[in-house]
C-alpha cells in the first residue's frame, strides 16, 4: 500500500522498453507454450506422439507405400495386405454417373463443370458482376440442370432418375436440399417469432413434426406411404420425393438454428429499424437477418454437412448414391479380394471428408470476411 | 452532470404556435401495471422540451409512445396532424417524420457509418444512392465526424456513435426529434460533444423532445421543462422558474436530489 504522507508524486519521463526475460516468440517458445506448458500438458503430449506413432507408419503403409496402384484385380490378389486403388479406377465412372447412359454423361459433365466454375468464379469477392453469377447459380442454373439432366427438351433423350446414381446423384439430392432448406429454414423461424399466434401455431408444428421423426422414417414415408395417398395413375418421381422429404427435414433443423441467431439480435436494433420507418420486411432483410445469419454461419454450415451426409441413407429406398454404388460394386464377384471393401469405404469416406472440410473451410472464411469492429 | 456553458433564462428561439404533437388523455398499461395516466401534452413548432423523473416515471415509455416503439392503450396521439392508430399507413407515415436517437446509440453494426445514413433514405424515402450519400456527409460534417464515414460503429466512441445516431435520424429530414437518454451511457468526457451537437440542432429550430437528465442542457435550450412521476406530468414550466421556484414538492424533492452534488 502507498501512503501518501508529503506532497503528489509525479512520474517524469517514459519508462525504457526492457528485454523479456525468457523468449516469448519463435519456435521454441510455441513449443514451450502449446505442448509443454504444464505437467499434464506434457504428459499429454508425449502420449499422443505415441499414439501418432503407432498408428500413422502403418496407415500410411496401407494407404500408399504398399498399395496397389496399378495393374488390376490380379495385383490386389496378389498383395491383398493393402489398399487397391485399381478397383477404385476401373469403376470410377459408375462411381460418379451411376447408371446414367454413357452416351449422355457429357450432360452431366456440363452440369458439373458450370457448377464447379460458379462455385470458383463466387470465392473472389473483388470479381465484378458477382450478384449476376450469385443469382444466376441460385435460380436459373438448378433449373436448367434439372432438364439437362433429366432430358426430355430440345432433342435431349429423357434419362429416367432411377438412372442417376453415384457421386452425382449424392450431389442432386445435397444440393437440393441446401439451397431449398435454407430460405425454408429462415421463413419458419421468421415465423416461429411472428406475433400472429396462427403463423406461430403453425411454424412450431412444423419444426416439431419434422424434427421429431427420423430422416429413415421419412424417406420411408416418402417412397413407400406417399404413393398411397395419391390417385393410382399419377405418379411421382421417387427421387424427388426423396428430395422434398430431405429438404423439408433439413429445412426444420435450419429454422432452428436461424431462430437461434434472430434471438441474439439485441431489442434495440428493431427498435433502431422501426424508428427511421423501415417495415417489417425490410427491417428483417437488411438490419435483422445480415446480423442473425453471421452469428448463426457455423451452426447453418453444420446443418449443411450433416445433410450432406445424411444423403447416405436414400440407399435404404433404393436410391444409389456414392456410398449404394461402392457398396454395391463391392459385391461383384470378379472384384471378390479381401482388400476391395476397406478401399472402397475409405475411397468414400475420403471423398465425404474433402467435400464437408472444403465446405467448413469456406465457412471460417467468410465469417473472418464479415468481421466488423473489435473482437473482444 | 457535465458543464454546458449556460446563461441562465430560455434562449430567444421561435416557438411558432401551431401544434405538431397533440397527446390527449392518454393512458397505457404493462399488463395490470399503469405507466402512463392521462397524459395530456401539446408540442408546438420549434419547442425544445426536457422530460426529467425518477426511473420508472414514464419518461421513456412516453417518448417511445409518439413513434408508436410502444403502444398507448387509450386516448390520442396526433402527430402532424397524422392520427397515431393501428394503421400501418399511419405508423408509418409518422415514423418518417420522427426522428430517435437512443440510449445506447442503436446504430447497426454490421453497416458502415455512412451506410447507417443512407439505409433509411434509400429503402424508405426511394432516394438515389448518391443523392442518399450526399446528404449523409453533409449531415456527418454537421456532427463533426466525416471522416469516419467509412468505418464501423464497433470502430467508434460512444460519443462518436451516438453523434453518428444522430446523423442518421436527420438524413430522414424529420420535423420531430425525440431523444431517449442520449447521454446516459456515455463517458463524462464524451457527453460534451453530443450535446453540443444537439445545442445547435435548436438553435437551427428543430423541434425536440429530450429525455435527459442534464439539467445544463435543460437550462441552456429547453423553453420547457417537464417532470414526471409515477406515469403523470407533475409539473411543466419554462426552465427559469422550474428550477428557481418548483411548485410541487415531488418536484422540489427530485430537483435536491440530483443536484445536490
Amino acid at each position: 500500500m502507498n501512503t501518501f504522507s508529503t506532497g503528489s508524486i509525479v512520474n517524469a519521463g517514459d519508462l525504457p522498453d526492457k528485454p523479456a526475460p525468457i523468449r516469448t516468440d519463435g519456435p521454441i517458445a510455441w513449443l514451450r507454450d502449446n505442448l509443454f506448458s504444464s505437467r499434464t500438458n506434457t504428459i499429454l503430449t508425449l502420449v499422443a506422439l505415441a499414439i501418432v506413432l503407432y498408428a500413422v507408419p502403418p496407415a500410411l503403409n496401407w494407404l500408399v507405400v504398399k498399395a496397389n496402384w496399378s495393374g488390376g484385380a490380379e495385383a490386389c490378389r496378389a498383395n491383398p495386405g493393402a489398399a487397391c486403388w485399381p478397383f477404385i479406377t476401373a469403376r470410377w465412372e459408375q462411381f460418379l454417373y451411376g447408371f446414367y447412359p454413357q452416351a449422355e454423361r457429357w450432360r452431366v459433365n456440363i452440369v458439373l463443370y458450370v457448377l464447379l466454375g460458379g462455385i470458383f468464379l463466387l470465392a473472389f469477392e473483388k470479381m465484378p458482376l458477382r450478384k449476376w453469377v450469385g443469382l444466376l447459380m441460385l435460380i436459373p442454373f438448378p433449373i436448367v440442370s434439372y432438364f439437362m439432366l433429366y432430358g426430355g427438351v430440345f432433342g435431349l433423350p429423357v434419362v429416367e432418375t432411377s438412372r442417376w446414381g453415384g457421386f452425382m446423384l449424392t450431389l442432386v439430392i445435397a444440393l437440393s436440399g441446401i439451397v431449398a432448406s435454407l430460405p425454408l429454414g429462415i421463413v419458419l423461424a421468421l415465423g416461429r417469432r411472428s406475433t400472429m399466434p396462427i403463423m406461430r401455431l403453425v411454424c412450431t408444428l412444423f419444426i416439431e413434426f419434422w424434427r421429431g421423426i427420423p430422416l429413415v422414417a421419412v424417406l420411408f414415408m416418402a417412397s413407400v406411404m406417399f404413393p398411397l395417398f395419391l390417385p393410382p395413375d399419377v405418379t411421382f418421381d421417387q427421387l424427388l420425393r426423396a428430395v422434398i422429404g430431405v429438404a423439408l427435414f433439413a429445412s426444420a433443423y435450419m429454422a432452428e438454428v436461424v431462430r437461434g441467431g434472430l434471438q441474439a439480435i439485441p431489442k434495440g436494433q428493431y427498435e433502431g429499424a422501426m424508428a427511421l420507418g423501415l417495415p417489417y420486411w425490410k427491417m428483417m432483410r437488411l438490419i435483422v437477418l445480415p446480423q442473425a445469419l453471421k452469428i448463426v454461419i457455423p451452426g447453418i454450415v453444420n446443418t449443411f454437412i450433416g445433410l450432406f451426409k445424411d444423403t447416405t441413407l436414400v440407399l435404404i429406398i433404393g436410391l444409389l448414391d456414392l456410398l449404394g454404388i461402392v457398396q454395391s460394386s463391392i459385391n461383384d464377384p470378379n472384384w471378390s479380394i479381401q482388400s476391395v471393401p476397406y478401399t472402397g469405404y475409405v475411397f468414400v469416406a475420403l471423398v465425404f471428408w474433402v467435400c464437408c472440410y472444403a465446405m467448413a473451410l469456406y465457412s471460417r472464411h467468410i465469417e473472418e470476411k464479415l468481421h466488423t469492429g473489435h473482437k473482444r | 452532470m457535465s458543464e454546458v456553458a449556460s446563461t441562465s433564462g430560455a434562449p430567444s428561439l421561435a416557438v411558432s404556435d401551431e401544434v405538431v404533437i397533440r397527446i390527449a388523455d392518454m393512458d397505457k398499461w404493462y399488463g395490470q401495471f399503469h405507466v402512463l395516466k392521462s397524459i395530456d401534452l401539446e408540442v408546438r413548432r420549434g419547442e425544445r422540451i426536457v422530460i426529467c423523473g425518477p426511473s420508472g416515471s414514464g419518461k421513456s415509455t412516453l417518448i417511445r409512445c409518439i413513434n408508436r416503439l410502444e403502444e398507448h392503450q387509450s386516448g390520442s396521439i396526433n402527430v402532424d396532424g397524422i392520427e397515431l392508430t393501428d394503421d400501418l399507413k399511419n405508423i408509418d407515415a409518422i415514423r418518417r417524420e420522427v426522428g430517435m436517437v437512443f440510449q445506447h446509440f442503436n446504430l447497426f453494426p454490421h453497416l458502415t457509418v455512412l451506410e447507417n445514413c443512407t439505409l433509411a433514405p434509400i429503402w424508405v424515402k426511394k432516394m438515389p444512392k448518391n443523392e442518399a450519400e450526399e446528404v449523409a456527409m453533409k449531415y456527418l460534417e454537421r456532427v463533426r465526424i466525416p471522416e469516419q464515414a467509412s468505418k464501423f460503429p464497433g470502430q467508434l466512441s460512444g460519443g462518436q456513435q451516438q453523434r453518428v445516431a444522430i446523423a442518421r435520424s436527420l438524413c430522414m429530414n424529420p420535423k420531430i426529434m425525440l431523444f431517449d437518454e442520449p447521454t446516459s451511457a456515455l463517458d463524462p468526457e464524451m457527453i460534451k460533444e453530443v450535446l453540443d451537437v444537439m445545442i445547435e440542432l435548436a438553435r437551427e429550430g428543430m423541434t425536440m423532445i429530450c429525455v435527459t437528465h442534464e439539467m445544463g442542457f435543460a437550462k441552456t435550450v429547453a423553453n420547457r421543462v417537464i417532470f414526471m412521476d409515477a406515469g403523470q406530468i407533475i409539473e411543466q414550466n419554462e426552465p427559469g422558474a422550474f428550477f428557481d421556484n418548483p411548485q410541487s414538492e415531488r418536484t422540489q424533492l427530485f430537483l435536491s436530489q440530483i443536484l445536490a452534488h
